[in-house]
């Protein structure tokens, strides 16, 4: 069953495209990922689906549970139960752990923080009582950022580059959450360039130029990661914008 | 009852049982009833002490004024003060002038924390006039934090004009928090002289609503060699409230060290305007300055919306942050 479907959507910024055409659908209960060269699309394509600024005027339609999403609001899909991970996690002058991991959760609970910081690797007495602001370093942001989507218990997650900034030691946290949130029965979308999260992942996207090359089982994208590079549509006809894309594209295949 | 005829109110002696039903509201204003036997407090209503109750090394003696109070203060040599001493400054009525005149002296390695709770919960034309002078001598330390509570009206006129000097080797710091109530109008002047070794830290975190006019002038003299010298304010502006912030701080030994660092986040039809200047006249000082002026902060808002808060939650959300201490 599909939770989300992504319908013909192109996404245009300075009258390129960057989201082009682009169809997926998003089995519940799954973890995806989406994976491509740099400026595939596959920020544009997480930005899109949660309806951030800059990323609601687009052609084609998104449906959550057979809905469209279109038209609502970055707070509205989240009350559906849609999330984000963001890539570079935001400080917060003066906010609280406790109060930022709780800011989403139906359940306003000490107990629900210290679950949620555990789940992440940070211990609840180091962390409870610090603020979300710049003495906490990038992966430690990026793990209290995900402890609060854990404690939201959302219905769809998009981590965008979920090991991005997190210590080689502290990934295996982000992967245990990835697993945790599966078994709750939440669907995750992975946005990544990194085979060690894929292998986190059922199935995976690729997309060059924003558009999809390619889909299907782990065993078999690997292979992009294998150098054993998915013929690209856009390679050797690339549109303007897609030309550098295109050649990042064989660059990473020859890796 | 205009300015003057509750001035004159002020100066009639209250009854034992006025007295305690006075400071039986005041106390329950700033969600205080009760302190223990060994902490030091002193109430002050208009020009009334109502009460007061002082611990060993700490001298106060006060002076009544035609529309306030004269208050000195004394932590003696070598004296550490175990507890904060409270101080509620405060008027009940909805009109009239409180004027508090302070002289303190923290002696000689001498180590106090003074929690001042200014409240006039149902001011429509109040006037709180502060003149402080803040002797820290050598070695000694104060740590000043003074919240206001207003009501919602905003009919307040707040006038702190404080001078410090901190001698050398010692510590001030000085923190003022108006978050609840309407500010009304504020015009707030602090100034140090900073000796060697000597650190002065000042904070003012104010949220300003409706038609709020604040004006914070912040300025520290860097004199003496590796003074230092933190001037923060954070401001939360919404409505029609306007601020206005001068952050100075004059570097003029070697090794002095100061930073000001403003931040303001402006809604609605507020406005705001920062003016940090530093000055750094020895080439072995150094002096930083950050100032930061706008909407809320776009990433900010939207990871909270993305857990579902509404642009409102999610802004007050930053907003108490902001002004969290």
């Amino acid at each position: 069953m599909n939770l989300l479907e992504i319908r013909s959507i192109s996404l245009f910024k300075e009258g390129r495209p960057i989201l082009n055409n682009l169809s997926m659908d998003i089995w519940d209960g799954h973890v995806h990922a989406i994976i491509g060269p740099n400026g595939a699309g596959k920020s544009t394509l997480a930005n899109t689906i949660m309806g951030l600024s800059g990323y609601r005027d687009f052609e084609g339609d998104i449906l959550f549970e057979g809905e469209s999403i279109k038209a609502l609001s970055v707070d509205e899909r989240a009350r559906k139960g849609i999330t984000l991970l963001f890539q570079e996690p935001a400080r917060f002058e003066g906010l609280g752990v406790s109060q930022f991991i709780l800011a989403g959760a139906k359940e306003k609970s000490r107990a629900l923080v210290e679950e949620a910081l555990k789940k992440v690797g940070l211990a609840p007495e180091r962390y409870m009582k610090r603020v979300v602001d710049k003495t906490l370093s990038g992966g430690e942001r990026k793990r209290i950022e995900l402890a609060s989507i854990y404690a939201m218990k959302p219905r769809l997650v998009l981590m965008d580059e979920p090991d991005s900034g997190v210590d080689i030691d502290s990934v295996k946290y982000i992967f245990a959450v990835i697993k945790e949130l599966r078994h709750m029965g939440s669907t995750v979308i992975l946005i990544t360039h990194s085979p060690e999260v894929l292998k986190h992942a059922d199935h995976a996207f690729l997309i060059c130029a924003g558009t999809l090359v390619d889909k299907g089982e782990m065993s078999r994208m690997f292979d992009y990661f294998n150098g054993k590079c998915i013929p690209c549509a856009h390679v050797g006809q690339p549109s303007p914008s897609a030309q550098q894309t295109g050649s990042a594209l064989q660059t990473l295949a020859l890796q | 009852m205009n300015q003057l005829d509750n001035t004159a109110a002020q100066t009639q002696e209250l009854s034992a049982d006025e007295k305690e039903a006075l400071l039986a509201e005041l106390l329950a204003s700033i969600n205080q009833h009760k302190f223990a036997p060994d902490v030091a407090h002193i109430e002050i209503h208009g020009n009334q002490v109502l009460n007061k109750n002082l611990v060993e090394g700490l001298i106060v003696e006060s002076e009544t004024i035609e529309d306030g109070v004269k208050v000195h203060i004394r932590v003696q040599k070598g004296v550490t003060l175990k507890n904060p001493v409270n101080f509620c400054f405060g008027l009940i009525p909805d009109n009239g002038v409180q004027r508090i005149i302070t002289e303190t002296v923290i002696e000689e390695g001498a180590h106090a924390r003074f929690i001042a709770n200014c409240t006039f919960p149902n001011a429509v034309n109040v006037q709180h006039l502060m003149n402080a002078v803040i002797t820290v001598e050598k070695g000694a330390s104060l740590a000043y934090f003074e919240r206001h509570v207003h009501g919602p009206c905003g009919g307040v006129t707040i006038v702190p004009v404080t001078r410090v000097i901190a001698r050398e080797d010692s510590r001030f710091s000085t923190e003022f928090e108006l978050i609840k109530g309407a500010a009304g109008v504020i015009e707030l002047d602090y100034e140090a002289e900073v000796e060697k070794n000597a650190t002065v830290d000042m904070k003012t975190r104010i949220f300003g609503r409706a038609s709020d006019r604040i004006h914070i002038r912040e300025a520290a003299h860097l004199a003496g060699e590796g003074a230092t010298g933190v001037l923060t304010s954070h401001i939360a502006l919404k409505n029609a409230a306007s601020a206005n912030i001068e952050n100075e701080i004059v570097a003029d030994a070697p090794h002095a060290r100061g930073h000001v660092d403003c931040k303001e986040i402006v809604q609605d039809e507020a406005s705001a305007r920062a003016i940090p200047i530093v000055q750094v006249n020895n080439h072995l000082a150094h002096v930083t300055h950050e100032a930061a002026i706008g909407s809320v902060d776009s990433k900010q808002l939207e990871t909270l919306l993305s857990r579902g808060l509404t642009e409102d939650q999610a802004t007050d959300l930053i907003i108490e942050g902001l002004l969290a201490d």
